[in-house]
This record gives C-alpha cells, sequence and structure tokens, in this order.
C-alpha cells in the first residue's frame, strides 16, 4: 500500500471513532445521570435506549430549519460549523496507539506525527471560541449575546492555565511531538511509580483538568450556555440540526480533550509496568495499545459525566475569579518551580 | 386505472415514513410551560419514580426553537394569551401541544374576568389532560397517547389520505 493510502484509512478511522465516541457518549450521559438520580432513563428506543442517539438524530434532521429574520444569515449558518471541526481536527494529531506492522511495513498509530502537536491543540481549541461567539452574535436575540460573550471571556481566561499547564510538560520532556511525550512516558520513575506525567506533574494536571471542563463548557462551568439564567445561552436561536451540531460538537470536545489528557499525563498508550511488545505480536501489540489507550480514555470521558451530575454551577464572578487569581498565578509557580527542577536536575 | 401508481402504499415513502416517525416518536423534547400548580406535577412526572425521559421526553429546554412538545400546565390568564401565542409560533415544526389540567382544558374553576377559557382557542392542542391537577400518571398517559399520534402521522405526504379518498371516491384528486 502507498502512503497515502495508509493516511486516508487513519483518517477515515479516527473519523469514525471520533463520531462513534461522540454518539455514545449521549448516550452514556442520559444514562448515566438517569442513574445518579435514581431514574431509569431513555430505554425505549433500542435495546436499553441505545438507539435514542440515532432517535433524536433523525428528529433533528427532520425539524423546520428557522432562521430567524433578524439573524445575520451567514454568520448563523457559519457558526456550528466553525464550533464542530475544530473540535474533530484535533484528533490528528493524538497518538491513539503505538504502531502496527502489516507485510514488513511500520505504521505509526497517528493520523501525522507533527512536531507541534502542541500548538496545534492549542490553536485549534482557540478557534472553537468563534462558533460560539459568532453564533451567539449572529443570532441577534439577548441571551445569546451574551451567552457568546461569556464564552469569550471564559475560554480566553483558561487558555492562559491550560497553556501554562501545557508548557511544564514540554519544559519536562523537552519536545512538542505528543508521540515523542508519551514514548518518554513508558518505564518507571523513582523505581516504583509508572513515568506518567500526572506523577512528575500532579498540579499542572489538576490545572490542566479545570481548564479542561471550562473549555469543554462543562458544568461546574456552563456559564456560556447557562440554563437557569440565559435560557440556554449562545443557542437559543439555534434549532434543528444546527442545534444537534452544537451538542455533537461538545461531545467531540470531550473526546478530545480526554485522549490529549491521557496522552499527555497518563502515558497514552503505555501499560504501567508491563511492556506489551516483548510478549505480542505485531498485529496484536498495536490493538492492544489502541485498546489500552480506549479504556484510559473512556474514564477521562466518564469523568466528565460524573462531575457534570455531581457539581453545581459556579457564579460568573466566581468563575473569573478562580480563572484569574487562582488558577493562573498556580501555573506561574509551577512553571518556574519546574523549570528550576530541569536546569537543576539536566 | 389512471392514478393506480399512488392508490398503493409506496414502500419506500412508507418505510421512511416509519423511519421519520420512528425517531420524532422516541424524542419529543417537552417545552414545560409551567404557569400554576400543574407545573408542580410536571415536575413530578419529569423527576425520579415517574421518569418521563423513559420515553425520550429529556433534554427539557427553555427556548421554543428546541422542543417539539409544548407542554402547556397550568392556568392562562388574558395577559398570558399573546405570551403563550407567540411561544407556540417560534416552535419549530413539526409541534405537538399537551394541555395539561382543567385551568388549560376549559378555564377550571377560574369562570372570571380574568382568565382564559381554554387554550384550545388559541392554539391547537393535541392531547387534554383533564384533573385539577393531575396526577404524573395522567401526564405520562398524555405522553403515550400523544407518541401513537406521532407513529399514527403521515410526515412526508400529508396530503396522501385526502387523494386516496378521492381516488376511491371515483373523483379526480
Amino acid at each position: 500500500m502507498a502512503d497515502w493510502q495508509i493516511d486516508l484509512i487513519k483518517v477515515v478511522f479516527i473519523w469514525t471513532w471520533a463520531l462513534l465516541i461522540a454518539v455514545v457518549m449521549t448516550w452514556v450521559e442520559r444514562r448515566a445521570s438517569a442513574m445518579m438520580q435514581d431514574r431509569v432513563g431513555p430505554n425505549r428506543a433500542g435495546p436499553f435506549g441505545l438507539l435514542q442517539p440515532l432517535a433524536d438524530g433523525i428528529k433533528l434532521f427532520t425539524k423546520e430549519d428557522i432562521i430567524p429574520k433578524r439573524a445575520r444569515k451567514i454568520l448563523f449558518i457559519l457558526g456550528p460549523p466553525l464550533f464542530a471541526i475544530p473540535a474533530f481536527s484535533t484528533y490528528a494529531v493524538v497518538p491513539f496507539g503505538d504502531k502496527i506492522v502489516i507485510g514488513g511495513k511500520e505504521i505509526i498509530l497517528q493520523v501525522s506525527d507533527v512536531n507541534i502537536g502542541f500548538l496545534y491543540i492549542l490553536a485549534l481549541s482557540a478557534i472553537a471560541v468563534y462558533g460560539m461567539v459568532i453564533g451567539g452574535w449572529a443570532s441577534n436575540s439577548k441571551y445569546s449575546i451574551l451567552g457568546g460573550l461569556r464564552a469569550t471571556a471564559q475560554l480566553i481566561s483558561y487558555e492562559i492555565p491550560m497553556g501554562l499547564a501545557l508548557l511544564t510538560i514540554v519544559l519536562l520532556y523537552g519536545t512538542f511531538s505528543l508521540r515523542e511525550i508519551v514514548l518518554q512516558q513508558q518505564g518507571t520513575f523513582l523505581g516504583v511509580l509508572p513515568n506518567w506525567g500526572f506523577f512528575k506533574q500532579p498540579l499542572g494536571f489538576i490545572i490542566f483538568l479545570v481548564a479542561a471542563y471550562a473549555e469543554a463548557n462543562r458544568v461546574p462551568f456552563d456559564l456560556p450556555e447557562c440554563e437557569s439564567e440565559l435560557v440556554t445561552g449562545y443557542h437559543t436561536e439555534y434549532g434543528s440540526m444546527r442545534l444537534g451540531l452544537y451538542l455533537f460538537g461538545e461531545y467531540v470536545n470531550l473526546g478530545t480533550l480526554a485522549a490529549v489528557t491521557v496522552s499527555l499525563f497518563f502515558g497514552g498508550w503505555g501499560l504501567p509496568y508491563i511492556d506489551m511488545s516483548k510478549f505480542l505480536g505485531p498485529i496484536s501489540y498495536g490493538i492492544a495499545s489502541f485498546l489500552v489507550f480506549f479504556v484510559k480514555q473512556a474514564f477521562f470521558l466518564f469523568l466528565f459525566v460524573w462531575v457534570r451530575w455531581t457539581v453545581p454551577r459556579f457564579r460568573y464572578d466566581q468563575l473569573m475569579g478562580l480563572g484569574w487569581k487562582a488558577l493562573i498565578p498556580l501555573g506561574l509557580i509551577n512553571l518556574f518551580i519546574t523549570a528550576l527542577l530541569v536546569q537543576l536536575t539536566v | 386505472m389512471k392514478f393506480q401508481a399512488i392508490q398503493g402504499e409506496g414502500w419506500l415513502l412508507t418505510k421512511a415514513e416509519q423511519l421519520i416517525n420512528w425517531g420524532r416518536s422516541r424524542s419529543p423534547w417537552p417545552f414545560p410551560y409551567g404557569t400554576a400548580c400543574c407545573g408542580i406535577e410536571l415536575m413530578c412526572a419529569l423527576a425520579s419514580s415517574y421518569d418521563m425521559a423513559r420515553f425520550g421526553a429529556e433534554r427539557v429546554a427553555f427556548t421554543p426553537r428546541q422542543c417539539d412538545v409544548l407542554i402547556e400546565a397550568g392556568t392562562i390568564t388574558k395577559k398570558m394569551v399573546p405570551v403563550l401565542k407567540r411561544i407556540y409560533d417560534q416552535m419549530a415544526e413539526p409541534k405537538w401541544v399537551i394541555a395539561v389540567g382543567a385551568c388549560a382544558c376549559t378555564g377550571g374553576v377560574f369562570r372570571t374576568y380574568s382568565t382564559h377559557q381554554g387554550i384550545g382557542s388559541i392554539i391547537p392542542v393535541d392531547v387534554y389532560v383533564p384533573g385539577c391537577p393531575p396526577r404524573p400518571e395522567g401526564i405520562l398517559y398524555a405522553l403515550l397517547k400523544l407518541i401513537d399520534k406521532i407513529e399514527a402521522d403521515h410526515p412526508l405526504y400529508k396530503q396522501r389520505p385526502k387523494i386516496v379518498e378521492a381516488l376511491e371516491a371515483g373523483n379526480e384528486p
């Protein structure tokens, strides 16, 4: 097979996988919330309600598509894709497995191992803000515009602690490439602990996780679409599949953030203490490394749902206070200490 | 027979209609319009031990653009009439209405100068639920009735029953 064919297969695979995770996550969220609230949850569409996302999709596709008369039409249409596309694109640099050898050809399980993977993730997550703020602005409705403005302020504020937390990882591993970082996380550290970013950077991990929840607009930071004040925030005027794209993009975003968390802080596709490549064949090793990655990602996806139905929402000033007064100073101190340690030990 | 093709129900059309009806009947997202005590019963119907979400009636949103079923629970005063009308107009097709409680159905005990006597004269209502207030089981039963109605709908070809009827009577449609 030519290289471009392999690349195409990888792109199609990761695309399908991202879509599948987003679809299954809508079901998981509804069933898990029902479980936590002592309800049953959707169980009429298919076995255990597994076809519920499909039913929602059919309904949203066949609903009337309303574009308000006073809305900016082009921007109104542009909003949802602008929100969903960056979420999908971030998957391109996520290493979802080590490597697989088919027919004597070594295939790296990553769509593209670019040497600026970090900057790519940060840049794309910044673009997703435009999807929200343009959607909110173009709707020409007071709730939408407030939601859009909140989204801008919140996402720009939380980009900074996220960037600071990621910089400590860059300092530690000396590279911007995600695959390199995952490779350096194999093995053990201090003899006992797995060589994971989480054990080397616990504070950085906490800052990153909090910022990731804010980036994904999840409770406790879902201020851009808080139902109690802003109807549904920036997508108040959106109906039919345009709304579906916003909701869907959110779940794709969750998948991306979980994948990034796993590859930066939890050793990606590596099992702690066990080197799978020693006793598994070349093909089964590739599949096993992907499954390990998937299990870790699934845990972080469930953590998003778990937190959403456990923690109440922040007030807006508390949110900004947490971002600017707690997370950014902590991130700076963490960066300083890490830089000092790296300088002293190398 | 000139119009034979249209008389039988085309396989593709009916299957597509069944698929659409399947999707719509399994995700009727509610718009809660609770104006009085029936609203409390509606909350109860959504909460645990009754759990309307079993039928897919979840994601309660307060924006009419995103909802399918307007659940009008409570008294509608004359001041509230234009608001209700406007909310209904803002909803995207296809849309359905459930009138919950005696006040929404007929005005109930409030036979006064300020209360509108039944919302049926403002917006088309699909299912009426009697009671003052009805129990959550009543609201669930109304939702099931509505789901039956959605499943019997012809979303792709609304005129078909009329045309078939005309053909059977021997007239040109």
